[in-house]
């Protein structure tokens, strides 16, 4: 079989390893290592926590070796790499895990096609919810689709299963997921980096039936489905992935991914079946081993895949019982589930110091070009319907200005939906970013028009993808490589799809930006306003000369303390039992909005 | 601890601070440290939104083997905080007996500043270093910061507290400063020399000499009662406090009339009272006790 030829090649590899092929890689990196390693010549991907990393060192390796590039949404990028895999060469595409949803459409049937050359589907779950907005299981994407999904738990693992993945997707004629999680895209360890496979370019395989989606072929295919995944179950059994750890007969645990290394951390002594995949699983491998022992727990991270399916085949398997359905698991959180089901005895816990600190929620950077509009949006009173981005920080204090938010691009049509439902007391306002507006934002822009809604639309543009950290995407007139691209012009965007009031303001000009949302959200029908200035942080740190407060004229009012702009704080000077502001200049990049909104006119620059 | 077979059990060291200190550099030196030496690391952060101001932490493993990449409550060997708030929040996962470090500078978040209620500023942090460094037994709280501005350079602050952490761990000075040279720029290669003997020397004479953190001030200090009264004979209905409030506490009634909505929420910051074209609104302040603030604050 394709894997066990893959792992002499890798021990092989191994005993022949210069100490220089071992690197501290975190676990995307390692991922990226095994697209490459695998030989494949294409990946796409829309960023998003917590797989952005991966593609971005794609990019790392160089440009006559591997296509990289960033793709305006996750079925976009899925489509991508679907067209390579068709083309005959190796390709895969990257996203988080609520990008999966938006790919969906295309894999369910891309699932019925199988590949020509190795198709990888990397996505990144994000259980605990550190940057998302849900904490769905992908692993139930795989069911669905009837694909494999392999799920490493380690760095290690990351970089060969994804170099796997590639030979199942081939072996099996199948899209091939590969599950990575926060913890392991996020953490660094040593990883064994293998050679470049030279994997040559298959021809197109000149096949209508298999290709071409429509009723009469799908209705043959769909059988086809079924025989590889029972084909790739059996693959399973005897994949030395799926890995057999003898010890007490007392109790055995089943479990995969992450979750494996917290099981080996708890009871390290423990009979332990390790899954390489969730779906499909190996049946005949689970009744052998659940048989060997007395008791079977499942430790997985989020749904009950495994455990549902053990209850299925007649298996009295406990899990969720024990270990929650819900947030991150942690080795702590393992060991308390163990305890709780009588396996181990609860150790007398220490008597350990703790403090009560303030609370840290992530805030807007100082100066923040999103600030100002929500500061206006308070002002006109608007129902906002918000978006996917770093602006969703406006949710929270102090800008405390976004009424909802759902998914990308979901702010138009919310807003439409509660114009349509005559919710007018109030103007109606979407805002969204640059890159999620590309993303999603342009059909319900087209579907506001052409039902003429009554909405205004902030297009609040910062020219990159910032809170992924700052990649670039079809409005920034760069590649990932750093190439120069084509520009889309967003004000035509807006035009072409029949918005008649369409304005371009100074995110930075307060009294404009009063008054144009002012005009905007009088205008009847729909109305778009572009508030346009680059990210503080990307592509470019921008820096200085700072502002500073002259400490003699501050009232204390604290109007500037409602930008939330972390270079403001208190002083040491008191006016009226209250403290006044100071400007950390060290951090104050002199954008002028504190100054703007100060009403006793004592913010100034610092003189030189 | 150059010694591999002198560890069997991972040693745990969790790394805190807030988004831009370096939290992720200073974990990366301890990592290839580590490595250097043989040991098997798991370095494990959260990107994200660590950028933005909000907390930052990185877990550190290292040993003949280890498996989970996270340290569990109350298991660490040590806890190096590069500010003071985040020390606290991260102060349950310090083992009984562990290792703390802190620099006790503080970054207070944008929200807590502004509010203007009375006492908002003692919710940073209830316990002073002197309590904590007492209840923890085996503590050093520096303020490393102040320390790095005297060798006249604000950044080798975390180096500094490098040198400290050094003197918990059984790593040569030579091999430290081997690894630091690798991740500085190379001009500031001698400061950071400096910086990291700068923080063992302090270690050693380390007596317990608590840095001296102001104190807020008490609440008594800033107690005032506020009052608004608005003269709607002169009020014509403009709307500018309405739409200035920055506690939005202001609304116009049906007559046209601004009204105080909700005075609970008022924290008498006197914009209004400022704004007003027709000066109807006045802010009346009593203080209820007769010393006024004059405490450092935060």
């Amino acid at each position: 079989m394709g894997s066990q030829v893959k792992h002499e090649d890798a021990a092989k590899t191994k005993s022949r390893a210069a100490e220089s092929n071992i690197r501290p890689l975190m676990g995307n990196e390692a991922i990226a290592r095994g697209i490459w390693e695998a030989g494949a010549r294409l990946a796409a991907a829309y960023p998003g926590t917590p797989s952005t990393e991966i593609l971005e060192n794609v990019a790392g390796y160089p440009d006559g070796e591997i296509v990289a590039q960033w793709s305006t949404n996750e079925k976009v990028a899925f489509d991508v790499a679907a067209g390579g895999s068709f083309a005959g060469v190796r390709s895969a595409c990257v996203m988080k895990h609520v990008g999966l949803n938006v790919a969906a459409d295309a894999l369910m049937s891309q699932t019925y096609i199988g590949v020509n050359a190795g198709l990888v589907v990397i996505v990144c779950d994000d259980p605990g919810i550190h940057s998302s907005q849900n904490e769905q299981d992908t692993r139930i994407y795989a069911k669905l689709a009837q694909v494999p999904v392999l799920e490493p738990s380690d760095a290690q693992e990351a970089l060969e299963f994804t170099r796997l993945a590639f030979e199942i997707s081939e072996q099996f004629d199948t899209p091939v997921i590969v599950r990575s999680t926060t913890r392991l895209s996020h953490t660094r360890s040593a990883v064994l980096m293998g050679e470049r496979a030279d994997v040559p370019v298959k021809p197109f395989n000149e096949a209508p039936a298999k290709n071409v989606m429509v009723p009469a072929h799908a209705r043959q295919r769909h059988p086809e489905l079924f025989k590889r995944e029972a084909a790739l179950a059996e693959y399973f059994e005897t994949s030395p992935l799926t890995k057999w750890e003898k010890g007490s007969k007392e109790f055995g645990v089943i479990t995969q991914s992450v979750a494996y290394t917290y099981v080996k951390e708890v009871l390290p002594e423990a009979s332990v079946l390790k899954l390489a995949a969730s779906h499909p699983l190996p049946e005949n491998a689970l009744r052998e081993f659940c048989a060997s022992v007395k008791r079977v727990f499942v430790v997985e991270e989020l749904e009950p895949i495994v455990q549902t399916a053990l209850k299925a085949m007649g298996i009295a398997a406990e899990g969720k019982e024990w270990f929650p359905r819900d947030g991150e698991f942690s080795p702590e959180l393992v060991l308390r589930g163990f305890e709780a089901a009588g396996i181990v005895e609860a150790d007398e816990h220490e008597e350990v110091v703790t403090a009560t600190p303030i609370a840290r929620p992530p805030v807007l950077c100082s100066g923040c070009p999103h600030m100002t509009s929500y500061l206006a949006l308070r002002a006109i009173d608007a129902r906002v319907a918000g978006d996917i981005g770093c602006y969703t920080l406006a949710a929270i204090e102090p800008l405390n200005s976004i009424d909802t938010c759902v998914s990308m691009g979901s702010s138009i049509a919310n807003a439409v939906g509660m114009a349509k439902a005559g919710l007018n007391e109030r103007p109606i306002v979407a805002t969204l970013g640059d890159s999620t507006f590309l993303h999603a934002g342009i059909p319900p822009l087209i579907d506001a028009v052409y039902n003429n809604a009554n909405i205004t639309v902030i297009i609040l543009d910062n020219h990159i993808t910032a809170m992924t950290g700052g990649q670039d995407h079809a409005g920034t007139g760069k590649t990932i490589r750093g190439t120069e691209a084509h520009r889309v012009d967003f004000e035509q965007i807006c035009r072409a799809t029949g918005v008649e009031w369409v304005k371009t303001i100074d995110s930075y000009d307060m009294g404009t930006m009063y008054r144009t949302f002012r005009e905007a959200t009088e205008h009847r029908g729909v109305s778009v306003v572009i508030s346009n200035r680059p990210c503080v942080l990307d592509p470019v740190k921008i820096m200085g000369p700072a502002l500073r407060v002259n400490g003699a004229e501050c009232i204390a009012c604290q109007s500037c303390m409602n930008l939330g702009c972390p270079s403001l704080t208190w002083s040491d000077e008191w006016h009226d039992g209250h403290h006044k502001v100071q400007i950390i200049e060290s951090t104050c990049i002199g954008c002028t909005i504190c100054a703007q909104v100060c009403p006793s006119n004592c913010i100034q620059p610092v003189e030189a | 601890m150059n010694d591999k077979s002198k560890i069997e059990k991972p040693v745990n060291v969790l790394i805190v601070g807030v988004g831009g200190q370096g939290v992720i550099m200073v974990s990366k030196v301890l990592a290839l440290l580590c490595q250097t030496h043989g040991f098997e690391v798991k370095q494990s952060e959260v990107h994200g939104m660590a950028k933005r101001g909000g907390g930052v932490f990185s877990h550190i493993r290292f040993g003949p083997k280890v498996w989970s990449p996270t340290i569990p409550k109350g298991k660490a060997d040590i806890l190096l905080a590069l500010e003071w708030a985040e020390a606290m929040r991260w102060l349950d996962h310090l083992k009984p007996g562990g290792t703390f470090i802190a620099d006790t500078q503080r970054i207070v978040p944008p929200f807590a500043c502004r509010n203007r209620k009375r006492g908002a500023e003692r919710n940073y942090s209830r316990e002073t270093p002197a309590e904590i460094i007492d209840k923890v037994k085996n503590g050093y709280a520096l303020d490393a910061e102040g320390m790095a501005m005297t060798l006249g350079n604000r950044r080798v602050a975390n180096t500094i507290l490098l040198g400290v952490l050094s003197t918990a761990l059984d790593f040569s000075p030579e091999s430290w400063q081997a690894v630091i040279e690798k991740f500085v720029p190379p001009h500031t290669i001698e400061t950071n020399a400096q910086a990291f003997q700068e923080g063992r020397s302090w270690t050693a004479n380390a007596v317990k000499p608590l840095p001296v953190v102001s104190e807020a001030p008490s609440a008594e200090s800033i107690d005032i009662t506020t009052e608004l009264t608005i003269n709607t004979v002169w009020c014509k209905g403009c709307d500018i406090c309405v739409k200035m409030c920055p506690e939005r506490c202001l609304a116009l009634n049906e007559d046209q009339e601004a009204v105080l909505i909700h005075p609970d929420k008022c924290t008498g910051c006197r914009i209004c009272e400022w704004l007003c074209p027709d000066y109807a609104i006045k802010l009346h302040k009593r203080p209820n006790s007769q010393t006024e603030g004059t405490g450092a604050g935060v």
